[in-house]
């Protein structure tokens, strides 16, 4: 059955590819993907993540791609004022894209002739740099890439409005496969915020989306990143990000999951020359029967460079998470700081987390901390809220979203966190009443906000 | 107001209060008062109804109502408040979006109408101030990196907001400065009530210079051993609780 879903997407990748200056690109993902071996259990980066049930679909290429008032309404980030390139199920929504019309951002298959050789020089380095923390499904997204976009932020300016990237799925005929594909290339002295999200409507689907987005940061240059991944709960979900940090270079991450059957995401990032600096923080929520998978990756390959990563998971009803956060110093990188942090809530007794921080340190000079720890809602803090009149249910809810409010409310995007609070406050209290305390605008600048609107 | 009788009860299989009886009137103020792991603070812990505080015997009824049987919230929204010893920080949860919760909850119970956000901030910033707190404390977490002694003014900042009947007071003067001290007692003072009782659980004689307290009992190994006026307290202070434990059960 692994053979045939192997053989189905790869047959399918040599059909669909068209574009002439991708020929080389899709050929090397073929070769690879069709060496590739489905990983099983016996698979230590897949231990956990049995992906049995998930390859026993053949997703096909999708037809639909009508758009609706979920789709449309998803894209809605509070009053952020950002140009969007929205796509449904793999094709281009022109009513909702208007990023285009910005240099800095244009579609693979509207590429100038600058823009084609960027894209052929860059695509996929950044994979065939990652070892063995790529994996077949970037070889499959080599092989199938069609369209995709660029976007490409010249020296030392900065894109005027955050670039929002939306890769929506709806029901198709039958069971599909959308291949995502961002490359970000930030030139010295650039800053650019960016926006990639995944989402879906609630209608019935059998989706396998597979995402690959590669960050060049140049010297000096900035990226504020979100990756939001909000599909349903029927979805499929695979996707990595990679990121190359050149001197004095700035990447500010934030990952969350909260949506699809299967979330594997993997992140790798590279402090490839000195002083760079990566923040990554990251967010998982799974719920029902979900399961998230994150595989975050950090390459210190130079010295006087700094990471600091913090992800915090709340696990719910029978749903599973994995987070395996690896920190390589390599022998050159001294002087490196390095921090992970990872805290995980199991909500129910039938809830599972998986953690593991892997550290890897061949320098002597360096200050690396690191911790991971699951735990169950405080009893003292879950008292304290009860004697003061808190309903039991209330204060739990108000406790799981406290466990991951820090890490919402530190976002730079006011309107980013106002989008996610009520969706994040909801997946505790999932009614209304439990939540409403948490959605209620106390403070003085929501409620001014709220009186000017 | 609330009548304790033959309170017996266990932490972790170990008893500690044995016995306890005590009977308070509205409007009145009783300090207890004991050497360390006499059980003082268990007796706020068991009527606030914190889980793994099981009762094993005895009686708490509050206005007539068996609050034993009862979860910590509905204590609370009966009118019962304990100004914890340690209150606990809570990072990520805002203390105004947790005092809302809570003020909504016992308005409720009390058949008073909800307060808006707008009523309801006028009235936390006035409580605030009335404890010396500055109003930026109610955005952050709840207890997040307060000093001990803004812990315990937002202890009773909660106090005046839920305007409870019954406010077990556990050790609120513990690492407090005579600054802070005045603060907490004026706050207390200010709260009496003839319709209002406090039981004001002290190491110290010196609160109850600034809380004057109705009837003072000595608790020593889970009972109430001797009971007497506000006069008891400074005979505490100068001879200690030794001279206590072998005299009769004292208790009112």
């Amino acid at each position: 059955m692994a053979e045939q879903f192997i053989q189905h997407l790869l047959e399918q990748a040599k059909n669909t590819t068209a574009l002439p200056f991708l020929a080389d690109i899709n050929q090397q993902g073929q070769q690879a993907f069709a060496r590739a071996v489905l990983p099983g259990r016996k698979t230590e980066a897949w231990k956990y993540t049995p992906l049995t049930r998930f390859s026993a679909e053949d997703y096909g290429v999708p037809e639909n791609s009508q758009l609706n008032e979920a789709l449309t309404a998803a894209t809605r980030l509070d009053d952020l004022d950002a140009a969007k390139i929205v796509f449904i199920n793999g094709t281009l929504s022109h009513e909702l894209s208007d990023a285009m019309a910005l240099d800095e951002v244009t579609l693979f298959s509207q590429a100038s002739a600058d823009q084609q050789t960027l894209i052929r020089e860059q695509l996929g380095t950044l994979i065939a740099d990652a070892g063995d923390s790529a994996h077949l499904f970037n070889d499959l997204n080599n092989a199938a890439v069609n369209e995709g976009v660029l976007l490409h932020v010249a020296k030392n300016s900065r894109l005027s409005r955050p670039l929002q990237l939306v890769q929506l799925t709806t029901s198709d005929q039958a069971a599909f496969q959308v291949n995502a594909r961002l490359l970000v290339v930030l030139e010295s002295g650039a800053e650019a915020t960016l926006i990639e999200q995944y989402d879906s409507d609630d209608e019935a689907q059998v989706s396998f989306t597979n995402a690959v987005t590669e960050i060049v940061i140049g010297d000096n240059a900035r990226l504020q990143h979100y990756r939001l991944q909000m599909m349903q709960e029927q979805a499929q979900h695979i996707g990595s990000t990679f990121v190359a940090l050149n001197r004095d270079s700035h990447y500010k991450g934030f990952h969350l999951a909260l949506g699809s059957q299967l979330t594997r995401n993997d992140v790798v990032i590279n402090h490839n020359v000195g002083g760079s600096h990566c923040e990554l923080n990251g967010v998982y929520i799974p719920q029902n029967e979900q399961l998230v998978d994150f595989h975050t990756c950090v390459e210190h390959k130079v010295a006087h460079c700094t990471s600091d990563e913090v992800f915090r998971g709340i696990m719910n009803d029978k749903a599973k998470a994995v987070f395996n956060g690896r920190i390589h110093i390599h022998p050159q990188a001294q002087k490196t700081l390095a921090e992970l942090s990872n805290k995980n809530l199991l909500l129910t007794n039938n809830a599972e987390i998986n953690t593991k921080p892997e550290l890897e340190i061949y320098a002597d000079d360096v200050k690396c901390a690191h911790g991971a720890t699951v735990a169950q809602l405080e009893e003292k803090a879950l008292f304290y809220l009860q004697s003061r009149g808190v309903s039991k249910r209330e204060a739990e809810v108000m406790l799981s979203f406290g466990f991951i409010n820090e890490l919402l409310e530190a976002l730079p995007h006011a309107a980013v966190t106002r989008t996610l609070r009520p969706l994040l406050a909801r997946r505790f209290g999932r009614d209304q009443n439990l939540s409403r305390h948490l959605l209620e605008s106390l403070d003085d600048d929501a409620r001014h906000a709220g009186e000017r609107a | 107001m609330i009548s304790i009788n033959n309170l017996h009860a266990n932490v972790e299989d170990k008893e500690i209060l044995k016995g306890l009886n005590l009977d308070i009137k509205p409007g009145e103020i009783h300090a207890i008062m004991g050497p360390n792991g006499a059980g003082k603070s268990t007796l706020g812990n068991v009527l606030a109804g914190r889980e793994n505080y099981e009762v094993t015997a005895g009686s708490a009824t509050l206005n007539g109502k068996n609050i034993l049987e009862m979860e910590p919230e509905e204590r609370a929204r009966e009118g019962l408040f304990l100004a914890f010893q340690y209150p606990v920080e809570i990072p990520g949860v805002s203390n105004l979006e947790f005092l809302k919760a809570s003020v909504d909850a016992v308005r409720e119970q009390q058949g008073k109408e909800a307060l808006d956000s707008v009523q309801f901030l006028k009235l936390a910033r006035e409580k605030c101030k009335a404890v010396n707190l500055d109003a930026s404390f109610l955005k952050r977490g709840v207890n997040e990196g307060f000093s001990g002694g803004e812990k315990k003014r937002n202890e009773l900042m909660q106090m005046m907001l839920l305007e409870p009947q019954l406010c077990i007071l556990d050790e609120t003067d513990s690492g407090l400065d005579i600054d802070a001290l005045q603060v907490v007692a004026d706050g207390v003072n200010a709260m009496r009530d003839p319709n209002r009782s406090f039981i004001v659980v002290t190491h110290y004689q010196r609160l109850l210079d600034y809380i004057v307290p109705d009837y003072v009992h000595v608790l020593s190994d889970g009972k109430i051993v001797k009971s007497g006026g506000k006069e008891l307290a400074l005979e505490l202070e100068q001879k200690g609780y030794g001279w206590l434990e072998t005299s009769d059960n004292g208790a009112a």
